[in-house]
Parts: C-alpha cells; structure tokens; sequence
C-alpha cells in the first residue's frame, strides 16, 4: 500500500480514538455524576440554575465542539493531504 | 388550566395535516420522475448536499418519541430528561468519528456492504439482513404504536383508522419517490419541528423575562427543588450506565441513519452532515428540555397526567396555553408528520436489507439487472408497509416503550461491533462477522426478554431473572469478544490479505 495512504489512515483513525474517547468521558462522567454525586449535582449556583443542568447541557454542547474540532482537522489536513497523496497517483 | 381542546378535531390541526400531506406529495411526484435507478431509489443517486442530509439525519432521529416523550418526562421528572437527551446526542460523534467516512467510501446501499466488504459475500449479508430487520421491527412498531395513540389523543379518531393512515402514506412517499421523496420529507418536517420548538420555546421564555434560570427557579418554587437534581430515573446507577451505552453506540448501527450517508455526493459530505446533525438535535434537545420545564410551570403536572399519565402531551398542550387552538394544531400535525416521515425512513432502511443484500447479494450472487432490482425493492417496501401496519394494529394497547431501548441494544451489540471490527481490524473474519451479529442481537433478545422491563413491567411479575433494564453493558462487550475470539481462533488469510485494498478505498474513496 502506498505510504502516504496508511499514514493518513492511522492519523485520522489517532485522532478518531481520541475523539471518541473524549466525548465517552464527558458522557459518562457526567452519568457517574448523577448517579454517584446526586447531592452536588443538585447544587444550585444561582437560584434554579443547578450544577447537573449545567453539567448537561455542557455534554451537549462539548460533543458538538468535539464534532466541530474534527471536521475542521479534516478540511485543514485530511483532505489537502489526501489531494496530494491522489495527485502523486496520477502521473 | 382547567380545559383542553386536545382530542377533539381541531380545525387547524387538520388544516395544517393537509398542508403538510399535500405539500410532501408534490415532492413525492417531484421525485418519482427523478427516480429511475436503483442507486436513485436507495440513495437518492448521490446528489443531497451535506447541509440537507444533516437536516434529513437529524428529521430521521428527532422522532415523536424524543419530542413529546422527553418534553413528557422533564416536564414531570425534570432534570432527569437531560439523562436521556445527553445520551441520544453522544452517540452522534462516534458515528462522524468511526463510521460515517468510511461507510460512504466502502458501500453502496446497506452497512452490511461495508462488513462484506472482504469478506464472504452470503453469511454476512444474511446476519446483517438479521441484525438490520430486527432493529428495523422494533423501531417500525414503537413508531406505529406510538403513532396510533397520539393521533387518537390529537385527533379523536380512532387507533386502527391512525396506523393505516400512517402507513399508506408512508408507502406513497417511499414508493412512489424512493430516498429523494423520503429525504426532502425528512428535511421539510426537521424545519417544521425544530421552528415549532424554537416559537415555543421563545413564547415560554417570554413569560420569564427570557432567562432560563428564572423558568427552572419557578418549576422548583411549584414542585421542590428536587425537580432539579437527579431523581428516580437514575434509581439504580447501572442501569443509567447500560441504557448510556446502548443510547451511544447504538446510534452507529441504526440502519436507517447509516442509510443516510450513501445519499451525498462523497466522503467530506458525510463528515460535514453529521456536523449540521448533531448541532441541530443537540439544539434541539436543549429547547425540549425547556419545553418540559414550561409545560410543567404554565399547564401544571396535574394538567398534563389527566391527559395522558406518561406526559406524553406535555408539548401540545404547553402549545395550547401558550398559542390557544391554533398554536396547539399547528403543534398536533408537525407530530404526525415527524411519525410519517420516521416510518418512512424505517421502511425504506428494511427494504434495502430485503432486495439489495438479500435478493440481489445472496439469491442472486450480485448479479440481477436493474429493473429486477427496483422492481424487488418496490414489492419489498409494500410487504413492509402492509407488515408494519399489521403490528401496529397487534400491539395495540401494548406497553411498546421498551421497544426502542431494544433496538438501540441490538444496534448496539450487533451491527456496531461488526461494523467497527470490519472497518478497523485487518484480521477479522467472515465467521467473526457473522458470530458478533448473532450473538449481539440474540443476548440482546434474551437480556431483554429476562429484564424487568418484560417480566415485571409486561409480563406482571413480581421479580426478573435479568436485573438490568437495558443489556447493552453486558451484550456490547459480548458482540466484539465473540467476534475477535471466533476470528481468532479460525483465521481467514484471504480476507486478511485484501484488507489494504479496503483500507486504500476507505480513506482515498477510490479502488
């Protein structure tokens, strides 16, 4: 197989798992939360504001970041690489 | 808010049905003379945008269930929605990270394209047909059920008269105009209820100088400060931890949303499609939970239980104090059209797995001429059609809310693990493919069947065999141990061998 291709492979594939890993953390830690941290999550920071809505809405919007980090990897790197590597392909 | 209109004929609501019924036909027709090939009836020949198919993917997710069902449970348990909204978000990163690109660059109607890719052609495509009918089941009969007594509480007519309305429907868009009707629909009720949701999202806010907090502060000033803090949802920690799972990458095996992405044009079309899907459902989720607070404040708990005492009808009927009749009909035909278009995502997912993977793959070694094959696609969406209404109508008054769980589960524990293991590991094997979707899907079964959900809840035990509701922690690991033991233990050098050609193709798109 062509160098480049299995480099760019296990970069993204790098990145993927991490990524994945990232936003599994995030999730579960925020379940493990409420399930073994019920008290704090109930905390309130200002009057109905309390730290498990915070908490999840965070999650959400920490997975649309982790989505949003790596399409843009992807438009930066991934696919300009990916043009070279074709372009060298086609003589 | 002592009266509801709601389950008498609302002139609007049936106003706005027609709308919608009439608007989305024009497309159907629009489509049908787009729709010649087989590659433009599955998979709308590869012309949606990664904007539209963002918005279709996400009209395909945001189903009835998680819009009334959720804005149902905040707004009778508060915080502990979030549980569920959180876990049906996550599960959209991994599929953009694992296996939306290399699914468009390695398939061409189906997932099971992608397992099969290296592997023997019959035993695979048969146990992921298994894996993709058995969710798709499900799926169809949470939907019509659902569909059924929704529309007999916004309506008044009658359950039986709801699921076949459904289903002819549903079978004219897929039929007539294939994946390019069953997208645009898609996207037209993803505008319609995300707009719905924001307007009354934004009459909720108005009411409490448009801060949040004040909304929540209020909930908790009515009903304890409990309503915002976890509660009984999360009981037992493990169950919350199981159903997280099967919520999380069960997503990724959902026929009906990998289907989506042989829709766009290539690669960096599937990427950015899931990028405006998790936005949109992740927003959407946050507006819901909103939408349950409000509805718990302004209709009053006791209010919503009097209509129906899972909450179900939290979201029209904060709809009805906040717009009156109108609003609340307006709120009543985006629901069934959100049903109408989900189903018909469903059924034109099952039909895939019938005539191209099935038909076409298996009985006919990959060799049938296009007419055949459309032909075969066309009469295996009306067997589907004709056997989602059947179960529709033969789980009428069943508890079926189990039923998602349980295709999440299988999806979970059969289809991903084969999916990820094909994709990713150059020594799987076709006995390993086939050993992690049977064995995924039947401990999916079984948990389930031995699960206080079925023995205690349907069945009126007094105790389970199973003490987890949902399985996905045990079947998960379960479906990737089996496959990479029994790959393992019988190695197959011909796949192993053709593995670097797959990889090539999966990043560069092309042989």
């Amino acid at each position: 197989m062509h160098t480049g291709v299995r480099a760019l492979a296990l970069a993204r594939w790098r990145l993927a798992i991490a990524l994945s890993a990232i936003v599994a953390a995030l999730y579960f830690g925020f379940i493990f939360a409420v399930a073994f941290a019920k008290d704090t999550m109930a905390h309130e920071i200002a009057p109905g504001l309390s730290l498990g809505i915070l908490a999840g809405a965070a999650v959400i919007i920490g997975a649309w970041l982790t989505t949003w980090f790596y399409v843009s990897w992807a438009n930066r790197y991934f696919d300009p690489a990916l043009r070279a590597i074709n372009a060298k392909r086609r003589p | 808010m002592s009266q509801t209109s709601l389950g008498e004929p609302n002139l609007t609501a049936i106003a706005f049905f027609f709308i919608f019924i009439a608007i989305t036909l024009a497309i159907t027709f629009w489509a049908a003379r787009r729709t010649k090939t087989t590659e433009e009836f599955f998979a709308a020949g590869r012309t949606i945008s990664g904007r539209q198919n963002g918005f279709a993917l996400a009209g395909d997710y945001m189903s009835a269930a998680s819009f009334l069902g959720i804005a149902g449970l905040v707004s009778l348990s508060g915080f502990d929605g979030l549980i569920y909204s959180t876990g049906w978000l996550v599960g959209w990163p991994v599929v953009l990270f694992l296996i939306a690109e290399p699914l468009r660059n390695l398939g061409k109607y189906t997932f099971a394209d992608v397992v099969s890719f290296r592997l023997r052609q019959t035993p695979v495509r048969i146990s992921a047909a298994i894996g993709t009918l058995a969710v798709v089941s499900f799926y169809l009969i949470a939907q019509m059920v659902g569909a059924g007594n929704l529309i007999k509480l916004m309506f008044g007519i009658s359950y039986e008269l709801a699921v076949v309305i459904v289903g002819c429907v549903m079978l004219a868009y897929v039929l007539i105009g294939g994946m390019i009707a069953t997208t645009w629909v898609q996207i037209v009720k993803a505008v319609l209820l995300l707009g719905g949701a924001a307007l009354l999202c934004v009459l909720t806010l108005a009411q409490f100088s448009f801060n949040p907090a004040e909304l929540f502060a209020k909930a908790a000033d009515m009903y304890g400060r409990e309503v915002l803090a976890p509660g009984k949802q999360v009981a037992n920690p493990w169950d919350a931890i199981s159903l997280g799972l099967a919520l999380m990458f069960g997503t990724a095996g959902l026929p009906h949303i990998l289907m989506r992405f042989y829709t766009v044009p290539d690669a960096k079309a599937a990427r950015q499609s899931v990028f405006w899907a998790t936005g949109l459902i992740g927003v959407f989720y946050l507006m819901t939970f909103i939408l349950g607070f409000g509805a718990m404040v302004l209709v009053g708990r006791e209010a919503i239980m009097a209509v129906d005492k899972g909450g179900n009808m939290a979201a029209p009927l904060l709809a009805e104090v906040l717009g009156g009749t109108g609003l609340l009909g307006f709120i009543a035909a985006v629901a069934f059209a959100t049903i109408l278009a989900v189903v018909a995502g469903l059924t034109l997912s099952g039909a895939a797995a019938l005539s191209h993977d099935l038909w076409v793959s298996v009985h006919r070694k990959g060799d049938a001429p296009h007419s055949e094959q459309l032909l075969v696609a066309r009469i295996a969406t009306v067997a589907l059609g004709i056997v989602a209404i059947i179960l529709g109508i033969a789980f009428k008054g069943q508890n079926v809310a189990f039923m998602v769980g349980l295709a999440f589960a299988v999806a979970a524990s059969g289809n991903f693990p084969a999916l990820v293991l094909s994709i990713f590991w150059r020594a799987y094997t076709t006995m390993g493919a086939v050993a992690s979707i049977i064995t995924g899907t039947a401990s999916s079964l079984l948990l389930i069947a031995l699960s206080p959900t079925i023995m205690i809840d349907v069945m009126g035990g007094e105790s389970a065999i199973f003490p987890l509701k949902n399985p996905a922690i045990i079947t998960i690991p379960l479906g990737f141990a089996t496959g990479i033991i029994v790959s393992l233990l019988w190695p197959e050098p011909a796949a192993r061998d053709a593995y670097e050609a797959k990889e090539r193709r999966m990043i560069t798109g092309v042989e």
